[in-house]
């Protein structure tokens, strides 16, 4: 399997008409690596997510500056959103599965990208099978997924994005709307992920951090205005970190 | 206090509404019950010479419909697409000021649609196929007037897509026209489709703008372009003269029209809890 690529951002800034969401963002994803976005709500890390796979170019009024690298190329100059988006999947907050049968909330997106029909239930089951789901479903995949637990729906939308072969995954939150049985399920998810993707995750769960990161950014606002405060190894934050609210934040006094 | 006061007043309104709505049937039902007892299958044939004593409404009632669904066929796809065109496609800026155009189309008196009708929409069908007036400019002009609010019904079953779907979507790179189809269309279907039934209930009752351009003549739609009568056209001509069973013939036509278009009420209220059911 091929290497997933390294995820750069310099100095990126993502605002909302004249309200800058973050500012002066930099830190460095390696390969392979699962990098949690930790801070207190509004501190702009899921605008800066949106920023790196241009979702922010459907919000009217959103522009994003920097630059943002895969392997060293800046996505800013890829022909379009649609293949960055291929290889750069997203999972959000809340379940969002698609309103059809579990086989074709994986079906459609595949569909979608022109995959020729008699690969498509193969990489479904695969992708399936890669989050865990398949022994759960698999005599029910033409039930609405609407009728699963929303555990298993997020773990569906883990599959949905895995399916289109990503390189670099976006979680958002994925585990706060779940439920603790269904969240470790996810947690142990992301876990069986590490080196096949290189992962960026916002969490606002430290405990959940410390668990599954290799490295962690923590962020803050600052004036109103989201900033990078520091980027380090796991127990490097934890234990020694440099700057105050890191330490304060880490030790649960802040935020 | 004041609430209690409000409750039986909006109580009261609606049971005086109810009490109307039950009073025109029970007056229908009353007035041509033994009528259509004597005349019982006569009533569905085809020749409608009142001063002979023949009541036959199939002609108008297949005219009725047929005037009535092509308005339909043309209108709600177009409808569908303008909403969605305008919800996922059009520039920001345009979204706002169509929609309250449309709200303006909705409001304006259908006798302004039947001279439109009449001035425009006939002449222009004459050059093309003698004689203009027919089922055809009816359902051109019914279509107009149903569009507005069966494209504002649609585009409020649109407003209700939970956004993280086309979140979703968005992320994984599907095409707006993927998600409309796979998605969005196929979960707003029974909404829509009770927004549509209702404007079919308005299509069938709607009077003036037909009798101005339809030719008003007693036959069975052919061709488009042939003239046709509807039931609720032949109420507003011959009202004004009839007498006796004539009389009495316009008042069951009538409780037709009104069976019908209660029907299709309660067709629209199914669809639309059905869509809630689901959501």
């Amino acid at each position: 399997m091929k290497q997933p690529p390294t995820l750069e951002l310099d100095d990126v800034h993502v605002r909302y008409g004249e309200h800058a969401a973050i500012a002066h963002a930099s830190f460095r994803v390696e390969s392979g690596e699962i990098m949690a976005l930790v801070g207190p709500s509004g501190c702009g890390k899921s605008s800066l997510l949106a920023g790196i796979n241009r979702l922010t170019d459907t919000i009217p009024g959103c522009t994003t500056r920097g630059t943002i690298t895969l392997d060293g190329s800046p996505l800013g100059q890829w022909p379009d959103a649609a293949s960055l988006r291929r290889t750069v999947g997203m999972v959000f907050q809340q379940p969002n599965p698609f309103p059809l049968s579990i086989h074709d909330n994986l079906r459609f997106p595949l569909a979608e990208h022109g995959v020729p029909r008699r690969e498509r239930d193969e990489r479904a089951e695969q992708a399936l099978r890669s989050v865990g789901l398949w022994e759960e479903v698999h005599n029910r995949l033409g039930r609405s997924a609407l009728t699963l637990s929303g555990g298993q729906q997020q773990r569906l939308c883990m599959a949905r994005a895995l399916v289109l072969e990503p390189e670099v995954l976006l979680l958002d939150e994925p585990c706060s709307a779940l439920d603790p049985m269904a969240s470790a399920a996810v947690e142990e998810l992301i876990d069986s992920l590490r080196g096949r993707y290189t992962i960026l995750m916002v969490t606002h769960n430290l405990a959940q951090a410390r668990r599954l990161a290799d490295q962690v950014t923590v962020c803050w606002v600052d004036n109103d205005c989201g900033c990078v405060v520091e980027t380090g190894g796991r127990e490097q934050i934890f234990t020694r970190g440099r700057h105050p609210v890191t330490r304060a934040y880490c030790a649960g006094e802040c935020g | 206090m004041a609430d209690r006061w409000l409750h039986r007043l909006l109580w009261l309104s609606a049971m005086l509404a109810a009490l109307v709505l039950g009073g025109i049937v029970v007056l229908l039902i009353g007035r041509t019950a033994p009528f259509i007892a004597q005349q019982g299958m006569e009533l569905l044939a085809r020749q409608w010479y009142p001063g002979d004593g023949e009541f036959g409404m199939a002609a108008m009632i297949a005219g009725s419909l047929a005037v009535a669904v092509l308005a339909l066929v043309l209108a709600a796809p177009l409808a569908v697409a303008l909403a969605a065109w305008l919800r996922y496609f059009a520039p920001g800026w345009l979204r706002r000021p169509a929609l309250a155009l449309f709200a303006l189309m909705a409001g304006i008196p259908s006798v302004v649609y039947g001279l439109w009708g009449l001035l425009v929409l006939v002449p222009w069908i004459n050059g093309w196929v003698p004689p203009g007036a027919s089922w055809l400019a009816g359902s051109l002009v019914l279509a107009l007037m149903i569009l507005p609010l069966a494209l504002l019904v649609t585009d409020a079953a649109l407003a209700q897509v939970p956004p993280d779907w086309l979140h979703a979507g968005a992320a994984l790179a599907l095409s707006r026209v993927g998600m409309l189809r796979r998605v969005v269309l196929p979960h707003t279907a029974p909404a829509i489709a009770s927004g549509v039934v209702l404007q079919f209930g308005r299509a069938l009752g709607e009077t003036m703008a037909v009798l101005m351009v339809c030719g008003n003549v007693v036959q069975w739609p052919g061709s488009v372009f042939e003239p046709v009568r509807t039931l609720t056209a032949n109420i507003a001509l011959e009202m004004s003269y009839a007498a006796g069973d004539h009389r009495i013939a316009l008042f069951a036509s009538g409780l037709l029209l009104m069976l019908v278009t209660m029907a299709l009420l309660a067709l629209s209220w199914r669809l639309g809890r059905r869509h809630h059911g689901t959501a």
